[in-house]
């Protein structure tokens, strides 16, 4: 096996995942790509409804079927088994089966805006974390609570030892983001998938958290893929950035080829609709429009009714493919594809 | 955007030592154990068609203070000043009916538009609803010309006001708020957290639909914020709020580069740059955030700081002036060099 690819964690491709409603099919997530590789961090920006989440859910096969329902497309996963490289395509997993739960919390760990959604306000966050790494590891209760306690004076919690017995209720918002981050990781995941971690809290606990995950990135060698609104927050912690439209990926490239060189109207627009703490203060400039209704994808380029550079009779008929223009920045856009008319 | 002169400050609103403590009750009898102090003796002053940003993290009290100013709530003690033309109007005073008369020079925006308008009424009644409270118009006819109007100035059309709030997007939905808000042609609006619940794309719309309202109207803001870049957009000047207190007031740029206190500090450098490569050294602010029940003695910020004297733990500092223009409140003011972000302008 190549370097390359042992350095692999995870590649999706062409994935496709359509919710099936009464009202008509929701191609939430439509034809993406992309890989992650160990150390490094994917962030996928893109607005509300884009597909982000879906994405990551269909990569830990969260997506309740009916009415949600992978159409099309691999994810593939690297690990390890006894020393050998195996590669799973999570796709044709059942969901429920013992492989999928194994794969969730052991080789992919998930931490999710709201902490209070990942933890039962029932149990103390000692008994959940020392359950999920009973659930994983051959290993006793004693020797799973002292793991706990590591990882939660790891992420920084004060007091361990007591702080092991507190309900979620008893801690912080911040705290209990902490909480999550030590229990995702407690089974030494190779890949975290991290959905909004930070949206919720101030902005000095944010800057907490992003640190603490990039320390523990380089320490554990951890794959993330951290989905966020935020651009300045993606340009802190991605290597690589994915910016999602309406279910595909537009533009994907390395976070200094998407800030300084935006290819993609998309994200040229979208950087120039957000104001900024440096540079010169310009008026903004609003997007073109709404995002149209997930039920009625524009035809041909799906951002073509917002586009200031949209080519009447081009754009609206012919669906861009993703592009790479070099340096592996793609983009997936009719300007930069030559296309026949 | 050009700076205020201070020298020629005539402030629209002036906030002497305001408190609002809330009473924490415990038990089957509701006995008194104490008191929140969400805002704690503020002073600070607004001048005509000026925003004013103020940050500090949650539970601060920057909604409270908000709305006090605007008596939605009563205050525990202080005074609160509005000019009125030549008058001084002294808004802690009034009660009855003139507090509801004068009510309509000040209005807020909430930070949800999903909670705050009516479902089961119309766009129409939505908007018209402050108009016919305050008594202000005498037929449906005049009823629909005013809100018509009001819509148009905020980007909505005529066909609007037969809608229902659901059908409408977030963006549209804040705009039906600000709508409200401004029907009453207010001298003076909270806005708290207008953006945080919209999406990227749609905060620039109503940021600068703000802005040309103000513009158009010489409207004064209080503009709650916990994002310094939307802060920075929209401020003239910022004030930061630390468990109640108003720790710094100053220019937006000033602030920003040259912050006087810790906190403010230790916040700027936590705010997320687009510029490339991890940044080091940043002063990482420890600890949780203050019990407002339980506040430490001394200066409020002296658990967390990372430059404390003995001096912290036992006098609490005033707000006071290092310049015309910008107050802080530490002990070690003109001493400390503090860090503050590069804005590159
Ligand atoms: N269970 C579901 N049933 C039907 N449609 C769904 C379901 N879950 C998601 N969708 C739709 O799929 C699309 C993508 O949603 P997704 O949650 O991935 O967006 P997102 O990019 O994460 O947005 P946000 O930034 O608001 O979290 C949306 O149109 C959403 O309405
Ligand atoms: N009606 C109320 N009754 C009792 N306590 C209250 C009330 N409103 C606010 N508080 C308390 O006062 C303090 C300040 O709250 P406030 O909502 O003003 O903070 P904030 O700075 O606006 O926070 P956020 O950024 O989360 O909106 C908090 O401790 C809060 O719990
Ligand atoms: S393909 Fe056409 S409509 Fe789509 S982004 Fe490119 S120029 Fe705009
Ligand atoms: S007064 Fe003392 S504790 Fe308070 S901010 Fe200043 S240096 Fe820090
Ligand atoms: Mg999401
Ligand atoms: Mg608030």
């Amino acid at each position: 096996m190549s370097l390359e690819l042992t350095e692999r964690v995870i590649e999706v491709n062409n994935l496709k995942t359509y919710f099936y409603l009464d009202i008509g099919v929701v191609k939430a997530v439509d034809g993406v790509d992309f890989s992650v590789d160990r150390g490094k961090t994917l962030g996928i920006i893109g607005e509300s409804g884009c597909g982000k989440s879906v994405t990551v859910h269909t990569i830990m096969r969260l997506i309740q079927s009916p009415p949600g329902k992978i159409v099309d497309g691999s994810i593939k996963l690297y690990r390890f088994r006894n020393n050998e490289l195996e590669v799973v395509d999570i796709t044709k997993l059942d969901p429920k089966g013992k492989e999928m739960r194994n794969i969730r919390g052991k080789e992919i760990g998930m931490v999710f805006q709201e902490p209070m959604t990942a933890f039962s306000p029932m149990y103390t966050i000692g008994d959940q974390i020392v359950e999920a790494i009973l659930t994983h590891e051959n290993i006793d209760k004693k020797k799973a609570r002292e793991r706990a306690i590591e990882f939660l004076r790891r992420v920084g919690i004060p007091r361990p030892e007591r702080t092991i017995d507190a309900y979620p209720f008893q801690l912080s918002g911040g705290m209990r983001q902490r909480a999550m981050i030590a229990m995702a990781l407690s089974c030494y995941p190779r890949l975290l998938i991290a959905d909004e971690p930070t949206t919720a809290v101030d902005v000095t606990v944010q800057a907490q958290i992003l640190d603490l995950l990039q320390e523990l990135q380089e320490e554990m060698k951890l794959a993330i893929i951290f989905i966020t609104h935020n651009l300045a927050v993606v340009s802190e912690i991605a290597d690589d950035i994915a910016v999602m439209y309406l279910g595909k990926i537009v533009e994907f490239g390395k976070k200094e080829e998407i800030f300084n060189h935006p290819l993609h109207p998309y994200t040229v627009a979208l950087f120039r609709s957000i104001p900024k703490v440096e540079g010169k203060l310009e008026r903004l400039v609003p997007i073109y429009g709404n995002v149209p209704s997930s039920y009625q994808i524009p035809e041909g380029c799906s951002f073509h009714p917002r586009c200031e550079s949209a080519i009447r009779g081009i754009c609206n008929v012919t669906l861009p493919d993703l592009i790479d223009v070099g340096n592996g920045h793609k983009v997936r856009c009719l300007i930069y594809q030559k296309v026949e008319v | 955007m050009e700076m205020l002169n201070r020298d020629t400050f005539t402030p629209l609103i002036s906030v002497r030592n305001l408190k609002k403590y809330f009473p924490i009750q415990r038990g089957f009898l509701r006995k008194l154990v104490g008191y929140v102090r969400a805002v704690d003796d503020v002073n600070l002053e607004i001048e005509e068609r000026e925003t004013l940003g103020l940050v500090g993290e949650s539970g601060s009290g920057k909604s409270t203070l908000g709305r006090t100013m605007i008596r939605l709530y009563d205050p525990t003690d202080g005074q609160i000043f509005f000019r009125d033309g030549d008058k001084i109007i002294n808004l802690t005073e009034l009660e009855g009916e003139e507090l509801r008369k004068f009510r309509k020079n000040m209005q807020i925006i909430f930070q949800d538009p999903f909670s705050s308008l009516n479902e089961r009424m119309t766009v129409l009644e939505n908007v018209g609803d402050p108009l016919i409270i305050n008594g202000l118009i005498s037929s449906r006819q005049e009823l629909i010309e005013q809100v018509v109007e009001t819509l148009q100035q905020v980007g909505l059309r005529r066909e609007d006001i037969r809608r229902y709030p659901h059908s409408f997007s977030g963006g549209q939905r804040q705009r039906i708020c600000i709508a409200r808000a401004l029907i009453l042609k207010p001298k003076f609006i909270v806005c708290d957290e207008p953006v945080s619940a919209l999406d990227v794309s749609i905060q620039a719309q109503i940021l600068n639909l703000l802005k040309d309202l103000q513009e158009q109207f010489g409207i004064t803001y209080l503009f709650i914020s916990h994002d310094i870049s939307v802060v920075r957009y929209m401020a003239d000047r910022i004030a930061v709020m630390y468990a109640g207190r108003l720790v710094e007031v100053a220019p937006r740029d000033e602030l920003l580069t040259h912050p006087l206190h810790p906190y403010t500090e230790a916040l700027l450098s936590a705010v997320p740059r687009t510029v490339m490569g991890r940044r080091k050294g940043r002063a990482i602010l420890t600890g949780d955030p203050p019990d407002p029940a339980n506040l430490p003695t001394g200066c409020v910020f002296h658990v967390r700081c990372r430059y404390t004297r003995d001096i912290c733990k036992e006098e609490q500092p005033n707000l006071r002036s290092i310049d015309s223009n910008h107050h802080v409140s530490c002990h070690l003011a003109e001493t400390l060099e503090l860090k503050g972000m590069e804005i590159h302008v």
